[in-house]
């Protein structure tokens, strides 16, 4: 253990921490944007950093370990000049338009330029100029929105372990880009999207069918109906529709995603869904009421059972379904009908 | 699995055989590529040059159907150099001896001409599998869906046992689970000899003890598994079938043969989302919703029972399957109620010993890994930690034997099927995504370049291909992924389904169909 001050406070916290980890531990905010705890410390954006008593400089508190006797001001007027400071230079070299960017309201140099009472880009002079990347089916990429910190492509190398995208060239014209920077359709990026949902600003966005603040929407947390995994997602929901699909941190997934979880969800609203029940009538469907359906079905079963018993029943259940379903199924066969002809895909 | 997905970053040595983790479990995939950069070693065992082989330390490129033979090559290795965990084997296993006998007979070189590998790789990946502190094997369908499905797994379970590989953490067998619940499903009884909890129905406490619970008498003769229902049907002996959320007309093998008996019954209902191949052929379809619509729990391959959340109203009627079998239940004289999901989740914590801790409430913020028995119990990481199940870990004396149908000069190429990242199963959901398809469009064959070329087959050219059940049109795709005289197709597109030509040959164990190798023959469309 190690015995720390934090602004006048003491503290006892483990020794193998960083100071952002023990201040994050006491509820102390501190700001950041390329931090991310599944990632290796980057100390690229320097909002992170704090004061340390006998240190000349100010540190980055995401890669300093917290050391016995340290004292240490999160907020101290020197702290947030050089904070303001780091994120009029960010500002001033990002575009004006939060109005109709995508990404407001969850966007982290917004939030911190409200905080910090940064209201316009102060640095005039040149500007990053570069063309977009709509080249992936699921996402774009904007150079001229993106801050360098870096977050994309460590988890793109870190987590994901796809390195489809790297930085390229320094200081002033330093870019994430692809080999070769041909753009992301011809790199071997699989489109988890992994990369998006770390983007702290609106430079990596997901392509949406349907326009809404990130506000609007309902966030439900629930499990990914695709693989075995088990990946924990968020359903973003406007109105009655599902209208995105963000990763959340789940012990099978730690917050990542692949394409299908991640931008395969608007089937659940695609107008091909089935919305009333069907009956076949001289071979072609006719829609039916659910009485309708359930008064067919419940006469088949009794017909057939009668004439054949319950030996010439069978039920495929699903691994689609959940739990409880599947419960229900195999006793609605088992109990009901009087069969145990009940199997699913699980060969398949 | 036996192990949990987290445990995979600590492993020393992973052996993957019979997956493409890297496409049809991406996620998982990724954690296998972080234990390699944490220095973890790769073995890779598969009929194609998947994407985890450029990864590997040793990658054996095994014809489809060898695998018992190359486990077996491996342990005769292991057992030769002394290296098997004496101490393991002498304490917490049986049936050593007869075993050892057996594995004498697959010695490299042998081995090495059945799986068409070289011997060296044979020995490199047993003393990797071998020296390594801690390793865990990963499989999915390559594995099983042959008719020595079963028996490969048991020779998985033997190499296991010989390192003394299980029963701690980050070393164990761990097949992944395919479908997002077919581990659930399976938890639930969704399987004709097993009520939930794998109860078998034969046995007299059991019956008893469900009876007593849902008041009523239940049979207790084994029933029938999809593909002999599917025989019995096309018979006539199976008058009526129930499919809910499943469509074999494109996932099961030999499609003629499917929809003949489906075409055969008095009355077919199918339960889904959409309009499928399979409910085009009911006389009842009933839409569900899905699982954006509902409540409920799925359970995970490393058996972790998470919560299912409904975000949104179900579209038009339709309902949630649970409410739909209600109903339908109720209108049969079942008269039970369920308000919600989670009065589900407590009966099935009443009959089913690894649910029994398991409520709502407890997995609102994280889901529990069975068994999980009572509510104070915190779940499992991993099975076998002081004993094996079953008291002591069983050795199988599992001997080589070749895949139902071999090639022969009318049907020259071995056909294997699966998966692609972009697509899931019949594409019942990710062919109605825009992006998927346009990276994904359609169905095609991987066949090998030399192969084309004696063909004159060009990349993108339509292809026949034809197997004993049936003939489909596809688009090839020429590439060094699999061998000269292998042809791989995924079974995703009901276009040029690749299960037309499947085999329905079962493994007489686990009735699992052997999709994994069917003999065909590749013409150059027009030719």
């Amino acid at each position: 253990m190690a015995s720390i001050t934090i602004n006048g406070k003491k503290y006892e916290v483990d020794d193998n921490i960083t100071v952002l980890e023990a201040c994050r531990k006491m509820g102390i905010d501190i700001p950041t944007l390329c931090y991310d705890d599944r990632l290796e410390p980057h100390a690229a954006c320097r909002l992170c950093l704090v004061e340390v008593k006998g240190k000349g400089k100010l540190e980055t508190s995401c890669s300093l370990k917290v050391k016995d006797g340290m004292v240490i001001e999160t907020h101290s007027e020197r702290v947030m000049k050089t904070r303001k400071e780091i994120l009029d230079l960010l500002f001033s070299n990002h575009p004006n338009d939060c109005l109709t960017c995508d990404k407001s309201g969850a966007c982290k140099l917004q939030d911190y330029c409200f905080e910090y009472g940064v209201e316009m880009g102060t640095y005039e002079g040149e500007k990053k100029d570069y063309p977009m990347d709509y080249s992936n089916h699921f996402y774009t990429y904007d150079p001229n929105k993106c801050i360098l910190c870096g977050k994309c492509v460590r988890v793109c190398s870190e987590l994901q372990c796809t390195d489809a995208i790297g930085l390229e060239k320094r200081g002033f014209k330093t870019k994430v880009t692809t080999p070769f920077d041909l753009g992301l359709a011809t790199s071997n990026c699989v489109s988890c999207g992994n990369c998006v949902a770390v983007c702290p600003v609106g430079a990596l966005m997901p392509k949406r069918k349907e326009r809404f603040r990130l506000w609007e929407v309902e966030r439900v947390k629930t499990t990914c109906s695709y693989c075995g995994v088990g990946c924990q997602l968020e359903l973003l929901v406007k109105g009655n529709k599902v209208v995105g699909v963000e990763p959340a941190k789940g012990k099978a997934n730690n917050g990542l995603l692949c394409v299908k979880g991640r931008f395969g969800y608007s089937f659940i609203n695609h107008p091909d869904r089935l919305k009333t029940p069907l009956i076949k009538k001289d071979g072609k469907f006719v829609e039916a009421s659910w009485e309708e359906a359930y008064r067919l079905i419940v006469s088949k079963i009794n017909e057939i059972k009668d004439k054949n018993g319950p030996e010439a029943f069978a039920g495929l259940t699903s691994a689609r379904c959940t739990n409880e379903e599947n419960y229900l199924f195999q006793k609605l066969f088992r109990a009901v009908i009087g069969t145990n002809n009940v199997d699913h895909c699980a060969r398949l | 699995m036996t192990n949990s997905i987290e445990e995979i970053l600590n492993t020393d040595a992973i052996f993957v055989i019979g997956s493409n983790t890297t496409e049809n479990h991406p996620v998982i995939g990724t954690v296998m590529k972080r234990a390699i950069k944490r220095g973890a070693k790769l073995i890779v065992a598969d009929p194609r040059k998947i994407e985890l082989a450029e990864y590997a330390d040793v990658f054996l490129q095994v014809k489809p159907g060898t695998n018992i033979a190359l486990l077996n090559g491996m342990m005769n290795v292991i057992i030769n150099n002394d290296l098997h965990d004496k101490k393991f084997i002498e304490e917490r296993t049986e049936n050593f001896e007869e075993f050892k006998e057996l594995i004498k007979d697959y010695t490299p070189d042998r081995v090495a001409k059945i799986c068409g590998v070289k011997e060296e790789d044979i020995v490199k990946a047993a003393l990797i599998y071998a020296r390594a502190e801690k390793a865990g094997i990963y499989y999915a369908m390559g594995v099983t869906q042959h008719t020595t499905g079963t028996h490969a797994v048991m020779s998985i379970s033997n190499l296991s046992l010989l390192c003394g590989n299980i029963g701690k953490e980050s070393a164990g067998v761990n097949p992944l689970r395919g479908q997002n619940n077919v581990q659930g499903a399976c938890d639930m009884g969704g399987l004709p000899a097993d009520l939930p909890g794998y109860q078998k129905v034969f046995n007299p406490e059991v019956q008893e003890k469900f009876e007593s619970l849902w008041e009523t008498s239940i049979p207790n003769r084994a029933g029938l598994t999809i593909p002999e229902i599917l025989d019995a049907a096309e018979k006539g002996d199976i008058k009526f079938i129930y499919i809910m959320g499943e469509n074999p007309m494109v996932s099961d093998p030999d499609i003629n043969h499917v929809r003949k008996a489906l075409s055969n019954l008095d009355f077919l209902v199918v339960q889904d989302i959409f309009l499928t191949e399979t409910a085009e052929l009911a006389d009842v379809v009933l839409p569900a919703a899905s699982f954006a619509e509902k409540d409920g729990t799925f359970t995970n391959t490393e058996r972790r029972v998470q919560r299912v959340r409904k975000a949104i109203e179900p579209v038009g009627d339709a309902k949630p399957d649970w409410q739909i079998l209600m109903g339908l239940m109720n209108r049969l004289g079942y008269n039970k109620k369920y308000l919600h999901p989670s009065e589900i989740m407590e009966e099935i914590r009443r009959v089913v010993p690894q649910y029994g801790g398991i409520t709502y409430d407890r997995i609102e913020e994280e889901g529990i890994q069975w068994p999980c028995p009572d509510i104070d119990h915190p779940g499992t990481k991993y099975l076998h930690k002081d004993t094996i199940a079953r008291g002591k870990g069983l050795f199988m004396a599992i001997d080589h034997r070749q895949s139902a149908e071999v090639v022969d000069s009318e049907y020259p190429f071995i056909f294997t099927t699966g998966r692609v990242l972009y697509h899931y199963h019949t594409r019942t959901m990710t062919g109605r995504v825009e992006g998927l398809n346009k990276l994904s469009p359609r169905s095609y064959v991987e066949i090998n370049e030399v192969t084309a070329n004696k063909l004159g087959i060009s990349h993108g050219e339509k292809v026949r291909l034809t197997s004993r059940r049936g003939s489909i049109i596809t688009w090839a795709k020429v590439t060094d992924i699999v061998d000269e005289n292998v042809l791989f197709m995924p079974f995703h597109f009901a276009e040029g389904a690749a299960n037309y030509l499947t085999n329905t040959k079962l493994d007489s164990i686990a009735k699992i169909p052997e999709l994994k190798v069917a003999a065909v023959r590749l013409e150059k469309l027009g030719s």
